[in-house]
């Protein structure tokens, strides 16, 4: 092996790098952590830009390891997602209940992060379970971040138990898997002939991803992890992680089970529907901010499976592009939540009332999130919204097509709810105006650049077009 | 090929295992209870693959391989969640899973 060779996994040596850095820092500095912020965002900056640098393509380990265009274009829009994560975490671990346990947060994050690079590029069952586990497992422990909080505890034991759970099932349908094709490696046609057990191990092999990409009946965990955790690692969840997962799903739904392409269509066709229907009917009924943005998550990840469905070129491509804008414009709206629970304490609904008044700007980027969730143009969620249900309509799935509509235009009167509430509801104390540290605003900078750029440079759809392949 | 049992009594065997998981999963209250039903659903998988591997598969090490890698994963689950569980224990004095409700809609 050669040096070379090595430089096809620059993506997660460049993550292991800056964890081992982050790792000197926190020995290397005295009581005064706050440096380490500044080390941990710039490093995983240049990350992220040396990762859409032109690359070497090809495969290591026996084809353990696949990289190609399709692949870096994932992992860079999920580094892009840690970025903004990081930079919306400065100010919260500046606090004073955070003093002394900085650096765990970044190294716990790289870590997973690493693990998410590593399931993208997974060509084997093996190193796909290593790194699903290495994705979930640091986020446990992150979950349960605020160590004096009951309800921070009660995240993350939902979240490790669930996971554990669900990796269990997961491995269930792997053994099967196993017992019936007698390999492990994703490359094609090894599943041709494996019958019905096939389909069994196939099912718990679904059901396993499923509780990650949080698929309704699988999303009791969701909305409970995402209130009690940090917010910041509420959006991890709902954006790298969820992301990640539906990237090897669709990765490993096109490849290695394009056989049982009749099973996984029925089976995405009947959970899309209930996914995006509960998911949107009990987002109207939630008071809490956090909690209804697990919610709408959890009903877009029933969008994102318009573009699974159809099993083409196009489809996947939409997939792609919609989950690029989703970190955009997800995060944005985490990213208001989260400044505005740092500053004042506050995440319920009633809380924002008047929220125009004190802090105009903020209101406005949440506005534009709530419109990129919405897919109301010319936000660029539209865009995305546009793309899937075109994928969705090209293979022919008119029904399904009429259920997404349908949901789409209830989700738009949930998220006007929130504006509603920001710009016309009147308030005796409105949350008093603050300013924001520099990290959030260039957060909150690159979401909306993102959010409007993205749906009007066509060059990101058809480059994404260009290296998407269906069945 | 052990002699005189054949494949399927050791599949009956890890599938029993699995939905015993499952179900006390799902019906234990108490958190360490929980956390040691995954283990016998984890456990149940590894006999599967130990079992392919050398019933239907001898020539090849994968199926050892993979459970060789879930025992030690599931170590470090089992490290992080009963981290957590100390960190709710001092909060709530209990391990209860009807005491861990402080999360509802």
């Amino acid at each position: 092996m050669s040096w070379e060779q090595f430089l096809l996994m620059r993506h997660e040596l460049l993550l292991i790098l800056a964890a081992v850095v982050v790792l000197v820092a926190e020995i290397a500095t005295g009581e005064d952590k706050n440096g380490i912020n500044h080390t941990a965002i710039w490093l995983m900056a240049s990350i992220t830009v040396v990762g859409f640098l032109p690359a070497p393509v090809g495969k290591l380990f026996g084809g353990m390891y696949v990289v190609d265009s399709l692949r870096l274009a994932m992992k860079n829009t999920l580094n892009i997602g840690l970025l903004i994560v990081f930079l919306q975490s400065a100010r919260w671990l500046n606090s004073k209940e955070n003093q002394g346990r900085v650096s765990e947060f970044y190294l716990l994050l790289l870590a997973s992060v690493i693990g998410v690079n590593y399931l993208i590029s997974s060509g084997n069952f093996l190193m796909f379970y290593l790194s699903l586990e290495l994705t979930t497992i640091p986020v446990a422990a992150l979950a349960a971040y605020e160590q004096y909080k009951s309800r921070s505890a009660e995240a993350g034991i939902k979240l490790i138990l669930s996971s554990a759970f669900s990796s269990g099932i997961l491995l269930f349908g792997l053994s099967i898997i196993y017992g019936v094709t007698g390999s492990l490696d994703f490359s094609l046609a090894v599943f041709a002939g494996a019958g019905s057990l096939g389909i069994v191990g196939f099912i718990f092999f679904f059901s396993g991803l499923a509780f990650k990409i949080s698929i309704v009946p699988f999303h009791l965990w969701t909305a409970d992890v995402y209130e009690g955790a940090p917010t910041n690692i509420s959006a991890y969840l709902s954006v790298v992680s969820k992301g990640a997962a539906v990237f090897i799903l669709i990765l490993t739904f096109f490849s290695f089970f394009r056989e049982l392409q009749d099973v996984w269509q029925g089976v995405i066709f009947a959970t899309a529907i209930i996914t995006m229907t509960v998911g949107n009917l009990f987002a109207i009924r939630q008071k809490n901010l956090k909690r209804f943005l697990a919610f709408s998550s959890i009903a877009q990840a029933g969008f994102i499976f318009l573009g699974v469905i159809g099993g083409s070129e196009l489809g996947m491509a939409a997939t792609v592009y919609f989950v690029l804008i989703y970190v955009f414009s997800n995060l944005a709206a985490f990213g208001v939540v989260n400044i505005v629970a740092v500053n004042s304490g506050k995440e319920s609904m009633e809380d924002y009332n008047g929220l125009y008044r004190t802090n105009p700007r903020l209101s406005l980027v949440m506005m534009l999130a709530l419109f990129s969730l919405a897919g109301i143009p010319p936000v660029a969620g539209f865009f995305g919204k546009f793309f899937l249900f075109t994928a969705a309509a090209e293979g022919g799935f008119y029904a399904l097509l009429i259920i997404a509509v349908l949901n789409a235009i209830i989700s738009l009167y949930y998220y006007l709810l929130v504006v509603k509430a920001m710009f016309i509801n009147k308030s005796e104390n409105p949350i008093s105006g603050f300013t924001s540290d520099f990290y959030t605003r260039l957060s909150l900078v690159i979401c909306v650049l993102g959010m409007i750029g993205i749906g009007f440079i066509g060059e990101i759809y058809d480059y994404l077009q260009s290296i998407s392949f269906g069945l | 090929m052990i002699e005189g049992v054949p494949l399927s009594h050791i599949l009956v065997v890890s599938s029993i295992m699995f939905f015993v998981g499952v179900y006390g999963f799902v019906t234990r209250k108490n958190l360490l209870t929980m956390l040691i039903s995954t283990e016998l659903i984890l456990n149940a998988v590894n006999i599967n693959f130990v079992a392919f591997n050398r019933y239907l598969y001898p020539d090849k090490m994968e199926g050892h391989f993979f459970s060789l890698f879930i025992i030690a994963i599931a170590a470090a689950e089992a490290a992080v969640a009963i981290a957590i569980f100390i960190s709710l224990y001092r909060n709530l004095k209990s391990i209860d899973v009807e005491d861990v409700d402080s999360l509802k809609h």
